[in-house]
């Protein structure tokens, strides 16, 4: 079939597209999986479930009265709690403002064997509202029913 | 009283909206006149009830009146009267008030202006919009009415949120919306071309200036907003890969495709169903983004409000414009669609390219902003994806775009000259070496830095050569049309914002420190002396005031005062200073007291060095002002259309197609 400009030109529309397209599914799944965060509480981590990921979200309310601060550093430690757990938390650096005993927190970072050392610390900007996905997290957890599955 | 006079207004205009989005286009199906000329007058109505009501809820905030359920959420007495009126847009309803009145604003000059446009098809234009107003003013009335009572009245209200109590985001919102609706101009012609079953390259034209103030606007918007976070939120970070932030970002890069197919589809008649699929996903991606952020579908550091009973409404919202226009897309493209070819080595090619990394780049956020909702759905837990995900794709996507651009402007419509080319190629690139290998000297051969100042090179040098080519070939006053200006200044302002964000990222210097009154911070050859903190008041808050005192060579630079704010209802806010300049920021935050209660000893301090940071928003404002530029270029308001100045054919569409 001989080649007009039209068809041509669809043909490289076409394969642009493919080209185009291949790439960037490569690319973006290639992405994903390394910076898919999952979150947990407490409890699921104790339950052995953060054992799969490098690093990952800890989510939880902060223990009232376990927040200890270093004397000559930026390093603070707190526990994160949730209904069936507990988890020692390390940051070194700034906390957000509404940073407090019993505010709910999502804390980013992995595990140093039975403590989680933090790289960045969130709290949400009202007071009153716990983030969605916390509460569900925190409610399934509460359960007793693992919430997280695995990867594979 | 007056309250209930805002939700009456509130309901006559969606009946008028209503008028406005059906009659025209049963008139411009039936050939009838009198029903097509409803859409202006209705058009017209529709924005004074909405203006009027507008109108009493900014009234209700100014006099304090707390028996409105809103108005006592948002603000209290202590609030300045500014900030009051900045609370009018400060909460979901309020918001969405102020989007269908923006849309409003920008029918109404629509309709004043389309009379150059064939009856038929303005109709339908006019309609579509109508029908936007409805799905707004319905989901305003029905599920976020802002004119609630609260009984008993309470004596003094709760408090707008503290972070947005800030210049930028009291005039952020109202910009970022302003292109948000503009996009809805661009949707309307798609949805008139395909009802019609043909878009002429002479509406096409028409309808460009208005794509290009829409995503002006929405660059200021996310300029503005990328300010206010990194002033405001007492981070730094002028960009986090938010779900917020994306929700405005998506638009853009759909927005920033548009523009470049809309002038393929002006100049040449092709790529028209292309842009026609754009200018729908540009205003879907605006719908999304506005409900995104208000609505809490995505939960996210800075959302605002949850309430899933909305949810519903604007899943059904969504699925029948989104929907609703790709079947029709699918039904009539292949009639509207057509026009010249092109050969590979040719403008629209470059355009074409671009056009794609454009929309690919949008998918790829688009995928990362809701993979919280699609882990949700598939039970893979809860996951989110961080901004590495972000950070890695996006500057990839980017880079045959940026590669691409000083080529775009010297290839010709239709076919290419490869020797030109090669000119060009060698220039940009000596340019970019040479600049790469002075400025290694200067950043310690830190690669990021060394590639955003080649970037500018390569793409700045790209824009002279093409200036200096209009210049030379071009007679005197018809060199620099706003089109081709404003082309210009835009791809500069990409220049000049990827050498910020590369500078930025490589050479900032942040420190977390322990400081108590006297100690000295050395960072880049500046000294941090941290002189205390003591307590300070203003209209509304009490703050812990923080004096910094910056020196270099003992010669004094700056004196600065970040606070730490608590505000009435008990919120705390960080208030960061910033001692700006063209070539670096200078940039404190308060963390809090080492020793809890006692402020007058150490604190936690965050210190930055940010050079050329002010080169992102410079970049930023550069295209913004390209996007006007292009706009005010004459050649899109001449002449009537040749189909406007003919009689108007008053067939039924049905036995014309």
């Amino acid at each position: 079939m001989p080649m007009n400009p039209t068809r041509k030109r669809r043909l490289v529309i076409v394969l642009l597209i493919l080209a185009a397209a291949t790439i960037a599914t490569v690319l973006v799944v290639v992405a994903l999986q390394n910076n898919m965060n999952y979150l947990l509480t407490p409890s699921q981590v104790q339950s052995g479930q953060a054992s799969s990921y490098k690093t990952f979200r800890l989510g939880g309310m902060v223990k009232a009265g376990s927040i200890q601060r270093s004397n000559d550093s930026l390093k603070v430690t707190f526990t994160v709690v949730d209904a069936g757990g507990a988890m020692p938390v390390e940051y070194t650096g700034i906390l957000p403002d509404l940073f407090r005993d019993n505010q709910s927190v999502i804390a980013t970072g992995h595990m140093d064997g039975a403590r989680f050392v933090a790289t960045e610390v969130l709290a949400k900007h009202d007071e009153t509202y716990m983030p969605k996905e916390l509460k569900d997290a925190m409610a399934k957890a509460h359960e007793g029913k693992p919430g997280i599955e695995s990867r594979e | 009283m007056t309250p209930e006079l805002g939700q009456l207004a509130l309901i006559l205009a969606l009946l008028l909206a209503l008028a406005q989005g059906v009659l025209p286009l049963i008139g411009a199906w039936r050939g009838n006149r009198a029903l097509m000329a409803v859409a202006r007058p209705a058009a017209a109505g529709q924005a004074v009830f909405v203006a009027f009501a507008f109108g009493i809820l900014v009234w209700a905030f100014l006099h304090f009146d707390f028996s409105v359920q809103y108005v006592a959420d948002n603000s209290n007495l202590e609030l300045p009267w500014y900030y009051r009126i900045a609370a009018v847009w400060g909460a979901h309803e309020g918001s969405l008030l102020l989007w269908i009145f923006i849309l409003n604003v920008w029918t109404v000059a629509l309709a004043a202006f389309s009379y150059k446009l064939p009856e038929v098809f303005a109709s339908r234009v006019l309609a579509v919009m109508g029908l936007i107003a409805v799905g707004f003013l319905a989901f305003i009335v029905f599920t976020s009415d802002p004119f609630g009572r609260l009984l008993p009245m309470p004596g003094d209200g709760a408090d707008l949120n503290p972070v947005l109590q800030d210049p930028g985001m009291a005039f952020h919102p109202p910009v970022l919306y302003t292109g948000y609706v503009g996009f809805s101009v661009a949707f309307a012609f798609a949805i008139a071309g395909l009802l019609g079953g043909e878009l002429e390259q002479a509406w096409v034209r028409w309808a460009r200036p208005w794509t290009n103030v829409a995503w002006a606007f929405l660059t200021l918007g996310i300029v503005a907003g990328s300010w206010w976070a990194y002033a405001e939120l007492g981070w730094g970070g002028w960009w986090f890969w938010d779900p917020v932030e994306n929700a405005s970002f998506m638009p853009w890069l759909v927005g920033a495709a548009l523009i470049h197919a809309q002038a393929v589809t002006e100049k040449r008649g092709s790529l028209r169903a292309w842009t026609i699929l754009l200018s729908i996903f540009a205003f879907s991606l605006s719908l999304l983004g506005t409900f995104l952020v208000r609505s809490g579908v995505l939960t996210s550091v800075h959302a605002f409000a949850s309430d899933p009973r909305r949810g519903v409404f604007i899943l059904a919202f969504l699925t029948i414009v989104v929907g609703g226009s790709l079947l029709l897309y699918a039904l009539r493209a292949p009639k509207v669609a057509g026009g010249k070819a092109f050969q590979l080595l040719s403008r629209e090619t470059v355009l074409l390219i671009g056009n794609l990394m454009f929309a690919v780049a949008a998918a790829m956020v688009l995928l990362g902003t809701l993979f919280p909702l699609i882990g949700d759905a598939l039970n893979l837990g809860r996951i989110s994806v961080g901004p590495p995900y972000f950070g890695f794709l996006f500057p990839l996507l980017m880079l045959p775009v940026v590669l691409l651009m000083p080529f775009g402007p010297f290839l010709r419509w239709g076919k290419g000259e490869s020797p030109l080319l090669k000119q060009i190629l060698l220039r940009v690139g000596i340019a970019a070496a040479a600049c790469a290998i002075v400025a290694a000297f200067f950043v310690d051969g830190k690669l990021k830095a060394i590639v955003g100042v080649a970037a500018l090179a390569w793409l700045g040098v790209g824009v002279l050569l093409y200036a200096y080519k209009r210049w030379r070939d071009v007679p005197r006053g018809r060199r620099y049309p706003g089109e081709m200006a404003g082309m210009l200044l835009a791809h500069l302002g990409v220049g000049v914002f990827v050498a910020g964000v590369l500078l930025t990222e490589s050479l900032s210097v942040t420190r977390d420190v322990r400081m108590a009154p006297g100690e000295t911070q050395h960072i880049s050859g500046y000294d941090f002396r941290f002189d205390g903190v003591h307590r300070t008041t203003g209209p509304n808050w009490k703050a812990d005031q923080g004096v910094i005192t910056v020196t270099r060579d003992s010669k004094q630079i700056a004196v600065m005062h970040p606070q730490k704010r608590t505000y009435p209802r008990g919120q705390v806010q960080t208030e960061s200073a910033v001692d700006a300049g063209v070539f670096r920021d200078l940039y404190v935050a308060l963390g809090e007291p080492m020793d809890a209660g006692n402020i007058e000893g150490a604190w936690a301090l965050r210190l930055y060095y940010k050079p050329f940071v002010r080169w992102i928003w410079g970049g930023g404002l550069l295209m913004m002002l390209g996007g006007f530029v292009c706009a005010a270029d004459k050649r899109f308001r001449l002449k009537r259309t040749a189909a406007a100045t003919a009689p108007v054919d008053l067939q039924p569409q049905e036995t014309r197609a």
